[in-house]
């Protein structure tokens, strides 16, 4: 198994970092509000490709729907963009279909766990090699703010204007619970930290998911009477989340209630592709 | 916050007009799924809801496959059930439109027309509701707002007909028509009350009294009986139509038919064309007309049951007739529309020539000047007798 990059101690600085390498200019400019989150996650998530040195054209970048799932029209890798909650099948599909290439899923948490929660569940539940990133700003941005599985009880979307009465999944709980064997989170907050983690997403060997915490100050933020986008970052991903590597040394009221980050579950397990190719080896009479 | 009161005039976008008319329904059940450019209706309605100006349960759900899923059970357990989707929405419903029509329950959806993917599409064209044509729903669609409007009221009481009991689609443009404001004439509540009537759901899953089975397994025993009795239902339900918008017209002073015939009585050439893109087509028909070209239009208001004989009644005598699909149906030989119409126009004796245009898709704008050429080269054909081009993409 690869070492996860977030155990190092000196990492490098990353930034600045030259995107353009890795961008459609000719696409921009992007359809994301001013604050949303989604635009620092693909930063770093584009520092982490750059990091595992793999060629952008040996990678694939796989979407459903929403405004988080519209990150693959602006990057310069092969790229498909789909069917709202089906990211997952078809990046399937073409992971199996060329087991070489790198095929990074993006999603945002309606995506990944509303509508294509029964994806995800069986995606995870293979153990395929993808690297699935979730943007989860509790909210479905792209149609205006109803609450989606992440929204915290209590908190008001265009479908819940007196208060969402539907517990929330966790999405990392569910990844593991599935069968995924790399699971971590990360935050648009901490972007260093979330380049290391997907890193390490990215360089694992099986069905990886990094649940990235952002935010929607458009829908999410203003019904819930955030003053602005750096409010919402501070409120909810720097102080509503911990460190998993700090959770032993923080007091108990300090880790209550808070999200945790980092790298929540490594294992191995034997991966999709590689158990069929030995299945069709065996078909054919070999060992 | 949502508006709860209104004025009998009022200027409203079609989604908001359309979630008033459902508000003054005020239905049982209302399973709720966001999708553009539908959204603006579940999102009035989800206003209405928290306002508390109807009684509706709103259900939540997680995608439109669970929206039609939830629509379904509630119907069958006797409620009157309401949602909107468009395009993506609308095919994730898929399975279930066969389940809703063949189970004979009267659910009502708008359905807010939008390109279908891929590629990614959010802008209007109708192949979303075309693709649903043989889902054994009614179909109607609007050119207006107000029309939008008016035949959320009529789509409920023909699908609740004893005679007909079968699901029913609201059509409009998406944009077009879902969030331009026009002027409209609302109901009353009292109106709406009086002429919706109520709603006693049959065999219904509640009560226990009752029991019933929904859905059985059937074979090579009872399946085509099924299907039979739907296909009569179907075929009643044109008359049932008929007679609901004319009580409609004469209630409400807005009269309304199956088709929209627009100054086809002398015309020698017609479009024949759905929804919003007939407004802009009678423009252009006025100004042909003042020319002394003797054009004119039909648009139906009615496309699921199929108006046969109404739309060979009224292009009978014209020599050349454009049908303007907003829809392919990638068979190599026209759109849905052009196929149907032209099957209808088998049995006269002095049938029209007809040609298939394709247009619009993906909301491409349809202007003046496109329905100008048209109806120059329909002209031009009425003279020559030869249509040179059958089947073509205009728009382009
Ligand atoms: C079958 C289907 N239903 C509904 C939609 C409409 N739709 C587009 S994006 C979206 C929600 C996106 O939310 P999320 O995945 O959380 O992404 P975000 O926009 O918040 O980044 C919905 C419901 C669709 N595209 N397809
Ligand atoms: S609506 Fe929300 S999620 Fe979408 S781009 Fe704007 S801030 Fe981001």
């Amino acid at each position: 198994m690869s070492e996860p990059a977030v155990k190092e101690k000196k990492q490098k600085l990353s930034v600045p970092f030259n995107y353009d390498k890795y961008m459609r200019p000719h696409k921009l400019p992007h359809i994301w509000c001013p604050g949303c989150g989604h635009g620092i996650v693909l930063k770093s998530l584009l520092r982490a490709v750059e990091a595992t040195g793999i060629d952008k054209d040996n990678i694939c970048m796989v979407s459903g729907i929403g405004c988080s799932s519209r990150t693959p029209g602006y990057v310069d890798f092969n790229t498909m963009h789909t069917l709202h909650g089906r990211a997952f099948s078809f990046a399937t599909g073409i992971k199996l279909a060329k087991p070489e290439m790198k095929v990074i899923v993006i999603s945002g948490d309606g995506d990944a766990l509303a509508i294509g929660g029964n994806h995800f569940i069986h995606t995870c539940r293979r153990n395929i090699d993808l690297t699935a990133i979730v943007y989860t700003n509790s909210t479905y941005g792209m149609t205006g703010g109803q609450y989606s599985p992440t929204t915290p009880i209590g908190d008001i979307a265009t479908t819940s204007r007196y208060g969402n009465i539907e517990p929330p999944f966790d999405a990392c709980e569910m990844a593991k619970a599935a069968g995924a064997t790399f699971v971590a989170r990360g935050t648009a907050y901490h972007t260093l930290e979330l380049e290391k983690t997907i890193l390490a997403a990215l360089q694992h060997k099986g069905m990886s998911v990094v649940d990235v915490i952002d935010a929607c100050p458009t829908y999410y933020g203003r019904m819930n009477k955030f003053k602005s986008a750096t409010h919402m970052m501070e409120v909810i991903e720097k102080d509503g989340t911990v460190n998993v590597k700090q959770v032993d040394k923080l007091p108990p009221e300090k880790v209550q209630g808070k999200l945790l980050r980092g790298i929540l579950h490594n294992v191995e397990r034997p991966e999709y592709c590689q158990q069929y190719a030995n299945i069709i080896e065996k078909a054919k009479g070999g060992k | 916050m949502a508006v709860t009161a209104h004025t009998k005039k009022a200027a409203l976008t079609g989604n908001t007009a359309v979630a008033i008319a459902m508000k003054q329904i005020n239905p049982d059940v209302y399973p709720a799924y966001p999708i553009t450019p539908s959204t603006g209706i579940v999102e009035d309605f989800s206003g209405f809801v928290a306002d508390g100006s109807v009684d509706t349960e709103l259900i939540t759900v997680e995608s439109e496959h669970s929206a039609m899923s939830a629509c379904i059970g509630a119907s069958a357990a006797g409620a009157r059930v309401m949602t909107a989707t468009s395009s993506q929405g609308l095919a994730l419903m898929w399975e279930m439109l066969y389940i809703a029509s063949g189970m004979r329950l009267p659910i009502v959806i708008a359905d807010v027309n939008r390109a279908l993917s891929a590629p990614i599409n959010i802008h209007c064209d109708h192949s979303d509701s075309m693709g649903a044509r043989d889902a054994g729903w009614l179909q109607l669609y609007a050119e207006t707002v107000q029309e939008a409007y008016d035949n959320v009221f009529m789509a409920m009481r023909i699908a609740e007909n004893a005679k007909v009991m079968l699901p029913a689609m609201v059509c409009m443009d998406g944009f077009i028509t879902s969030h331009a404001i026009e002027n409209l004439d609302l109901l009353s509540d009292e109106e709406v009350r009086g002429f919706v009537g109520e709603y006693k759901g049959r065999n219904s899953l509640l009560d226990t009294d009752n029991p019933v089975t929904w859905g059985a397994m059937v074979l090579q025993d009872h399946y085509i009986t099924f299907k039979h009795q739907q296909s009569e239902a179907m075929t009643r339900a044109k008359g049932v139509a008929a007679g609901v918008m004319k009580e409609f017209g004469e209630k409400f002073g807005r009269p309304y038919g199956l088709i929209d015939a627009y100054r086809l009585e002398d015309a020698e050439a017609a479009i024949v064309i759905m929804n919003s893109a007939a407004g802009t087509t009678k423009v252009v028909v006025d100004d042909l007309r003042k020319q002394g070209k003797k054009v004119g239009v039909l648009r139906l208001r009615l496309f699921r049951p199929f108006p046969f004989k109404e739309i060979a009644d009224a292009l009978r005598g014209v020599k050349v007739v454009a049908v303007l699909d907003r829809a392919d149906s990638m068979n190599s030989f026209g759109g849905p529309l052009f196929n149907e119409l032209r099957s209808a126009l088998y049995d006269l004796d002095n049938r029209p020539k007809v040609m298939s245009r394709i247009y619009g898709l993906g909301g491409r704008d349809y202007k003046v000047k496109d329905a100008v050429e048209v109806f120059e080269e329909l002209l031009n054909i009425s003279k020559t007798g030869k249509i040179d081009t059958m089947t073509k993409y205009i728009t382009l």
